[in-house]
C-alpha cells in the first residue's frame, strides 16, 4: 500500500514538474511565422531568395532581442510552383506547426489555392506573388506584397504615352504569368490611349522567337513592343529582336525580368530595354532624399553580407512580407490572429523593399504606382530614368 | 519572300538543335532497344558544365572538351551502376531506370550548380548573317555544320568500323551477337558513352543559342525524342530528317498560322505521320520472325 502511494506521489511529482515546464516554455514560445515558398521548380528564381531573405531577418530579428520579448522562428516549406503541394504545406503549418501567421505563397497559383484556407482558418496570409485577383475582391485575412502585374502595364503604358508610341504589339509566353499580363495589356490599352494591333505567344520551352518578331516586324504601324513573361526565353526574345534589327522599335517588359540574368542571357541584346523594377534594383541610383534608397541599401548589404551575392528584385517581397508581419505583431502587442490581420490592416507609409505601404480595408496590397521605376538597360545594367 | 526566308532560317537552327539531340537516341537504341530519357539531361549537363568550368576561370577551349569528358564519365557511370545490373530486366524497366537517373541528375545539377540560367558565348561573335534580308544566327551555322559532320562520322562508323558493325550486330540479335564474340555488355558501355559525347556536344553547341539551365534537358529531351520517333529511331538520317521537319514545321506555324498553336500543329502533324508511318520517316519497319 505505502509503495503504492508513494509512486503515486512521485507520478504527481512528475506530472507537477511537467506541467511547469510546459507553463514556462508558453512564455518563451517563439512567435512563428509560417512559409511556402517555390525554392526549387520553374519559379525557384521568386522562392529561393525569398527563402533566404526570410530566414536571414529572422536570424537578425532573434540576435537584436527577438519581438514583444519572444524569438521569432519561421518554418518554410518548399511548395516547388505545385499549388497542390502548397495547399498541402499551408494545412500542415496551420494545424501541426500552428503558426501565427503565414508570409509566403512564390506565385499567384500557389496562393490562390491556399486562399480559401487561410480565410476559413482565419489566419493572417501576406502572400508574396504578384496578380491582382489575390486581392480583388478584398479577402479579410488575405494580403499581398509585390507590384502587380496590372501596376507593370501601367507604368509602362505611361512611358510610352510619354513619348508619344500609341501602336503596341504584345509578346509574351503561354505560362499563367505571362497570360496575365497579356490581359492586362489588351484591357488598360483604351485607358491610354494605346492600340495593341499584334499579339503573339511562345512557349515557355522555346529556344527561339525570330519568326514571332518577324511578324510583328511585318506589322504595318508597330510603335513599340511590350513584352510579358520572365525567365530565359524573355532573354532569348531581348536577343532575337536585337539580331532582327529591330531596335529601332523600343522594347518594353514587365517586371518578370528584372534580374541580372536577364541582361546576361540576353547577350548584349538587352540594351536598350525599358522595364518598371522595384526600388531595390536601382537603390544606389535613387537621389539621397528617397524613403526607399536607406531600406534598399540596407537590405541589400545583409544580404549581401549573409550570401555573399546580391538579392534580386524578387527577395524584397519577402523583405517586406517579413517585416509588415513584424510591424503589425508589434503594433498588435500580441499573435492573437485577428488582432494582428487588423494592424496588417493599418499599415500607414511603411517603407519597404517594393514601395511605401499603405494599406486600407479597401486595398490588402497597399503599393502606388510612384513605387516601381522605370530603368532602362544601359551597358548590361539598370539605368534609372525620370 | 524576307518572312519566308527568316522562318525557314529559325526553323532550321531550331530543327538543328532537335536533331543534334536525337541522334543521341538513335546510338543507344540502336544498341539496345532502350530509350535512354537521361538524353536531355546529358545535353543539359555539357552545356551546364562548360559554363560552370568558364566560371571558375577556365578559358573555353578547355573547359569544352572537359566537360565533355565528365558528361562521358556520367553516361559511363549510368550504364555501369543503374542499367548494366537489371540489363536481363526487360527494356520497360530499364526505360524507367533512365527516367529515375535523369530525375536524379537534374536534382544533383539543381543543387549543386543551382538554378540560374546561364549563356555561353557563341563561339564565332554575335553579328547576325543576313541573306535575302533574313536574319541567320552565326551560332545556327555552328549547330548546322557540327549536325553534318557528326552523321558523316556515325555513318562511317557504324559502316566501316568493327565496333561500329558490333554494336548494329548487337541491335539485331543480342544472343546470335554474343555466340560470335562481341562482349554485349561493352557494346551498351560503349553506346552509352557515345550518346554522352553525342549529347554534352549537342548541349555545348546550342546553349549560346536555346541558354542553358538545370531543366533546360526537359525540353530538348522531349524535341529530340520528338525528332527521333518522328524520323524512325535508330536512323540517323531519320533523326536529322525528323529534327529538320519538326524545326521547321514550328517556325512556319508561328510564322504563318498562330504562334499560340504552333506546338498543337506541330504535334498534330507527328501524329499523322505515325498514323501512316509507324516507324518514322526512315524507320526500318521491324517484322518478328517465329
Amino acid at each position: 500500500m505505502i509503495i503504492v502511494s508513494r509512486r503515486h506521489a512521485l507520478g504527481l511529482l512528475a506530472a507537477g514538474a511537467l506541467l511547469a515546464c510546459t507553463g514556462a516554455a508558453q512564455a518563451q514560445q517563439p512567435i512563428k511565422i509560417g512559409s511556402f515558398l517555390s525554392i526549387t521548380g520553374g519559379a525557384s528564381f521568386l522562392g529561393d531568395p525569398e527563402a533566404k531573405t526570410l530566414r536571414l531577418y529572422a536570424d537578425r530579428v532573434n540576435k537584436s532581442g527577438g519581438v514583444l520579448g519572444r524569438k521569432v522562428e519561421v518554418v518554410i516549406y518548399d511548395s516547388a510552383g505545385d499549388a497542390k503541394q502548397a495547399v498541402t504545406f499551408a494545412r500542415r503549418l496551420i494545424e501541426e506547426d500552428k503558426v501565427d501567421i503565414i508570409v509566403g505563397g512564390s506565385t499567384t497559383g500557389e496562393t490562390m489555392a491556399v486562399v480559401p484556407l487561410a480565410e476559413e482558418a482565419e489566419i493572417p496570409f501576406i502572400s508574396l506573388a504578384g496578380a491582382n485577383v489575390i486581392v480583388e475582391p478584398v479577402k479579410k485575412w488575405v494580403f499581398k506584397m509585390p507590384h502587380s502585374d496590372r501596376m507593370a502595364v501601367e507604368k509602362s503604358y505611361e512611358d510610352m504615352k510619354k513619348r508619344g508610341l500609341t501602336n503596341v504589339a504584345i509578346i509574351g509566353g503561354s505560362g499563367g504569368f505571362d497570360q496575365s499580363c497579356r490581359k492586362e495589356g489588351h484591357a488598360l490599352a483604351g485607358k491610354y490611349g494605346i492600340k495593341v494591333v499584334a499579339d503573339e505567344t511562345y512557349a515557355p520551352t522555346d529556344s527561339d522567337m525570330s519568326p514571332q518578331l518577324t511578324k510583328i516586324k511585318n506589322t504595318s504601324g508597330v510603335q513599340a513592343i511590350f513584352g510579358c513573361g520572365f525567365g530565359a526565353p524573355t532573354s532569348i526574345t531581348a536577343r532575337n529582336w536585337k539580331q532582327l534589327g529591330m531596335t529601332n522599335i523600343p522594347f518594353y517588359f514587365n517586371h518578370g525580368v528584372a534580374s541580372q540574368q536577364f541582361i546576361d542571357g540576353a547577350g548584349g541584346g538587352a540594351e536598350g530595354i525599358r522595364i518598371p523594377v522595384p526600388a531595390l534594383l536601382v537603390a544606389e541610383q535613387l537621389p539621397a532624399g528617397d524613403p526607399q534608397r536607406e531600406v534598399s541599401l540596407a537590405y541589400i548589404k545583409a544580404f549581401k553580407e549573409a550570401y555573399n551575392l546580391p538579392p534580386s528584385g524578387f527577395g524584397g517581397h519577402a523583405y517586406d512580407g517579413f517585416h509588415i508581419a513584424i510591424d503589425a505583431i508589434k503594433r498588435a502587442n500580441s499573435t492573437d490572429k485577428a488582432k494582428v490581420r487588423d494592424a496588417i490592416e493599418k499599415t500607414s507609409k511603411f517603407i519597404g523593399a517594393d514601395g511605401i505601404y499603405t494599406m486600407t480595408p479597401q486595398d490588402h496590397m497597399g503599393l502606388s504606382l510612384d513605387s516601381f521605376k522605370m530603368v532602362e538597360v544601359k551597358n548590361n545594367t539598370w539605368k534609372l530614368i525620370e | 519572300m524576307a518572312e519566308f526566308l527568316q522562318f525557314l532560317f529559325s526553323g532550321i537552327t531550331v530543327g538543328a538543335i532537335y536533331a543534334l539531340v536525337g541522334l543521341g537516341f538513335s546510338i543507344i537504341y540502336n544498341a539496345s532497344h532502350v530509350i535512354n530519357f537521361a538524353q536531355g539531361e546529358f545535353v543539359m549537363l555539357g552545356g551546364m558544365g562548360t559554363v560552370s568550368l568558364m566560371l571558375a576561370g577556365l578559358p573555353m577551349y578547355v573547359a569544352i572538351p572537359l566537360a565533355v569528358c565528365l558528361v562521358v564519365a556520367v553516361g559511363l557511370l549510368l550504364e555501369k551502376f543503374a542499367v548494366e545490373p537489371a540489363r536481363n530486366a526487360g527494356v520497360i524497366t530499364l526505360i524507367i531506370i533512365t527516367i529515375g537517373a535523369s530525375i536524379l541528375i537534374r536534382g544533383v545539377v539543381e543543387v549543386v550548380l543551382g538554378k540560374d540560367y546561364h549563356r555561353l558565348p557563341p563561339f564565332t561573335g554575335e553579328t547576325p548573317i543576313i541573306i535575302g534580308g533574313a536574319v541567320l544566327q552565326p551560332q545556327g551555322l555552328w549547330v548546322i555544320g557540327a549536325l553534318v559532320v557528326v552523321v558523316a562520322v556515325l555513318r562511317w562508323f557504324f559502316e566501316h568500323t568493327r565496333l561500329g558493325k558490333a554494336i548494329l550486330a548487337t541491335s539485331y540479335n543480342p544472343l546470335a551477337a554474343q555466340l560470335v564474340g562481341i562482349d554485349v555488355r561493352t557494346i551498351l558501355l560503349v553506346s552509352f558513352g557515345l550518346s554522352a559525347a553525342l549529347g554534352a556536344l549537342a548541349g555545348i553547341l546550342t546553349a549560346p543559342i536555346t541558354l542553358t539551365k538545370y531543366d533546360v534537358g526537359i525540353m530538348l529531351g522531349l524535341k529530340g525524342f520528338a525528332a527521333a520517333i518522328l524520323g524512325g529511331l535508330g536512323s540517323s538520317y531519320g533523326a536529322v530528317a525528323g529534327g529538320l521537319a519538326l524545326g521547321i514545321i514550328e517556325a512556319m506555324s508561328a510564322g504563318y498560322i498562330s504562334s499560340a498553336y504552333k506546338d498543337a500543329v506541330a504535334f498534330v502533324i507527328i501524329l499523322g505521320v505515325l498514323f501512316f508511318m509507324p516507324s518514322g520517316l526512315f524507320g526500318t519497319k521491324r517484322t518478328e520472325r517465329v
